[in-house]
């Protein structure tokens, strides 16, 4: 099959989205200049027009606000933001409005609209440009939470985002942007709420979201060379996330560590491993280990950022532990 | 009473002047009935949803929605009875929502601050601050991507001047030109904050110029004013020409929220109702209706009428039964596949 990146295959969803259906139309910052969006985004303008693909004013509560309101009178909006830590200025379309309103009017009025956003860090950007706030949208009801993790599921999740009649945040990472992979040329989609199996194996099993994935990836074979099995699965979505998938795996390997690129408390590795204790506790061999970032917010300098973000030796260490502690 | 007659014909085209103004002094008669009969029903502790009353401020919500067509969109806060009945919403719907009953508007999720009848262009009140000024003036970027010349109103108040919403909101309409006409109902307090302690002048409508938009300020309590300065900006946004501000001053008669009059912690606000009083803008339309040629057996008539219709209204909230508390987990998502 055809190889495409992550970013270009992100690309690929948004040009057919809008070629397929006059209602979708993307508005964010940046989206005229490859600076804020990579390649993910290159040239829409052109191929559109910039009625529909909307470079704005630096202004993301009443963007996003206008998308609430452009996807409650027809409308099927993507809104970008570039970097998440800005997306926290739009917090009140996101959570107060666009996650409550199907509820609040009892299914009469919905938010057909995606909020995509981008975790953009390293590279010494310091603690206001790199920040993963995933778990702060989890937390919410009335939002849906996807985080790609390759360039199949990059595509097919944004299609999936926009058909899905609610607000959906597509959370993508530029860490994963230039990683290639297989992509069908035309329209699929991707369920939400499901994860997916990555490898199969019967010692531990390992969850991880988005770029903890692609480590977690690279720390199986490494783990497979030393005669642990580890089974990974790819969460992908993470609100609502494949509980079901998730707790059939360690029921089986009886041993889970979580790996999710964001901090610790109140994240989605510690809601992961909270219901698989529950669910799965007579079936559980070891406690349940977590990979996160530590609860501290991004240091700058590249020696400190090389101590702060896990890499797949950190998962490996993590499985080796849960290994070795087995009863 | 025929309230989407009001929706209908703004200005009173293909019928007379004359019959227009009834209609809006019907309209707005009945906000102030409604209101009150609410505002009794808070008091007698039926009614328990927090309401923010409309009263003094009726000439806003009838002079701009009646200058609108019924797919129109208007945009609301906390205090939208007013601008719910004046652009056409069911009042016993209205007030079944106010007791929290499936047969409401809402359908008993919502209460007093949470509004919608998407028939008549009301896609959501909510009461956070300025919350749905952004979402109006994604209305009108809708409008203007799908080329349908519908014009968005939102209504806010002199407090939610005072967010970044609105002046990120002015900004990128009037960037993209879209038609939207803002009404800021300034009636002079937030809460329990007077105007001027919160802002350094006095100039609300002049924010408008600094964004790139026309702003006029006008009396909110004087309904041909409203309503003329209103079918003036939404053919202007209609045809193209942009957005405006309408800075409507008038004056809420009771507190923030619930019935009493002056009982707002920390406000002494009785000599100032004492000045607004005589300008009550139900009284003002209703001699202009009389000077018309209106007869007073025939507006009385009208609130004969409108009394029996928020009678029947009451009735059939108290008899409406509760949502089931099976259905309370039902629709945080709406299921339904969304493929063109």
């Amino acid at each position: 099959m055809r190889e495409l990146t992550y970013a270009e295959a992100i690309r690929e969803a948004h040009a057919q989205l809008l070629d397929r259906d006059p209602r979708v139309f993307v508005i964010g910052q940046g989206l005229w200049s490859p600076w804020y969006a990579g390649s993910s985004l290159q040239g829409l303008e052109k191929q559109f027009g910039r009625d529909r693909v909307i470079d704005c004013p630096v202004s993301e509560n009443a963007t996003t606000g206008a998308a609430v309101g452009a996807a409650l009178t027809g409308m099927r909006p993507i809104v970008f933001h570039p970097r998440m830590d800005f997306m926290l200025l739009a917090v009140d379309p996101i959570v107060n409005q666009a996650a409550n309103w199907s509820y609040l009017f009892a299914g009469q009025a919905s938010v057909p609209m995606v909020i995509r956003a981008v975790i953009n860090r390293g590279g010494e950007q310091g603690a206001q440009h790199s920040q993963a706030l995933q778990a702060f949208f989890m937390h919410v009801p009335g939002l849906k939470v996807v985080m790609p993790a390759t360039p199949y599921d990059a595509k097919g999740l944004l299609i999936a985002a926009v058909e899905d009649g609610n607000p959906v945040m597509y959370i993508d990472d530029r860490w994963l942007y230039s990683r290639a992979g297989s992509v069908p040329e035309e329209m699929y989609t991707v369920p939400i709420g499901r994860g997916m199996v990555v490898r199969e194996g019967a010692d531990v099993t390992v969850v991880a979201t988005s770029y903890m994935a692609a480590l977690a990836s690279q720390a199986g074979r490494t783990l497979a060379s030393e005669g642990i099995d580890v089974e990974l699965i790819d969460l992908r979505s993470i609100k609502p996330w494949d509980q079901d998938l998730v707790c059939t795996s360690v029921r089986k390997t009886g041993r889970l560590v979580v790996a999710d690129g964001a901090w610790a408390t109140g994240g989605v590795a510690g809601e992961v491993a909270a219901t698989v204790g529950a669910e799965v506790f007579r079936d559980l061999k070891a406690p349940i280990v977590r990979v996160t970032l530590p609860d501290t917010p991004a240091p700058m300098s590249a020696a400190l950022e090389r101590a702060y973000y896990p890499t797949d030796e950190t998962i490996a260490a993590a499985v080796r532990g849960v290994w070795s502690s087995a009863s | 009473m025929e309230p989407t007659a009001l929706t209908r014909h703004g200005s009173g085209a293909g019928e007379g002047p004359a019959v227009a103004l009834r209609s809006m002094y019907a309209m707005m008669l009945r906000i102030r009935l409604f209101e009150e009969r609410v505002a009794d029903l808070v008091e007698a502790g039926e009614i328990k949803t927090p309401c923010h009353l409309y009263i003094g401020q009726e000439a806003i919500a009838v002079g701009v929605c009646a200058a609108l067509e019924p797919h129109d969109s208007v945009w609301g806060g906390h205090r939208s009875h007013g601008h719910y009945l004046a652009k056409g919403g069911d009042l016993r719907a209205l007030m079944a929502e106010m007791y929290g009953k499936v047969t409401g508007c809402s359908r008993g999720r919502g209460g007093s601050m949470h509004l919608i009848a998407p028939s008549v262009g009301i896609f959501g009140t909510v009461p956070l601050v300025a919350a749905t000024v952004p979402l109006a003036v994604g209305a009108g970027l809708a409008s203007k991507l799908r080329g349908d010349h519908l014009v968005s109103v939102p209504f806010f108040g002199d407090g939610a001047v005072e967010e970044g919403h609105v002046h990120e909101s002015l900004n990128l309409a009037a960037v993209y030109h879209l038609p939207v006409v803002f009404v800021c109902e300034n009636n002079l307090y937030a809460s329990h904050m007077h105007l001027l302690e919160r802002r350094a002048q006095d100039n609300i409508f002049k924010i408008a110029e600094a964004h790139g938009l026309p702003g006029t300020v006008l009396d909110g309590n004087d309904l041909s004013a409203v309503h003329h300065a209103a079918v003036e900006a939404v053919a202007r946004a209609r045809a193209g020409g942009g957005p405006s501000l309408l800075e409507c001053r008038t004056f809420r008669w009771r507190g923030h929220v619930g019935a009493a009059w002056d009982m707002d912690v920390g406000v002494k606000r009785r000599d100032e109702l004492q000045d607004w009083l005589p300008k009550d803008p139900v009284a003002r339309t209703r001699a202009t209706v009389l000077r018309a040629g209106a007869s007073e057996d025939d507006l009385d008539r009208i609130g004969r009428d409108l009394r029996a219709e928020i009678d029947d209204a009451v009735e059939f909230a108290r008899r409406s039964p509760y949502p089931a508390a099976a259905e309370m987990q039902a629709h945080v998502f709406v299921s339904r596949p969304e493929v063109p």
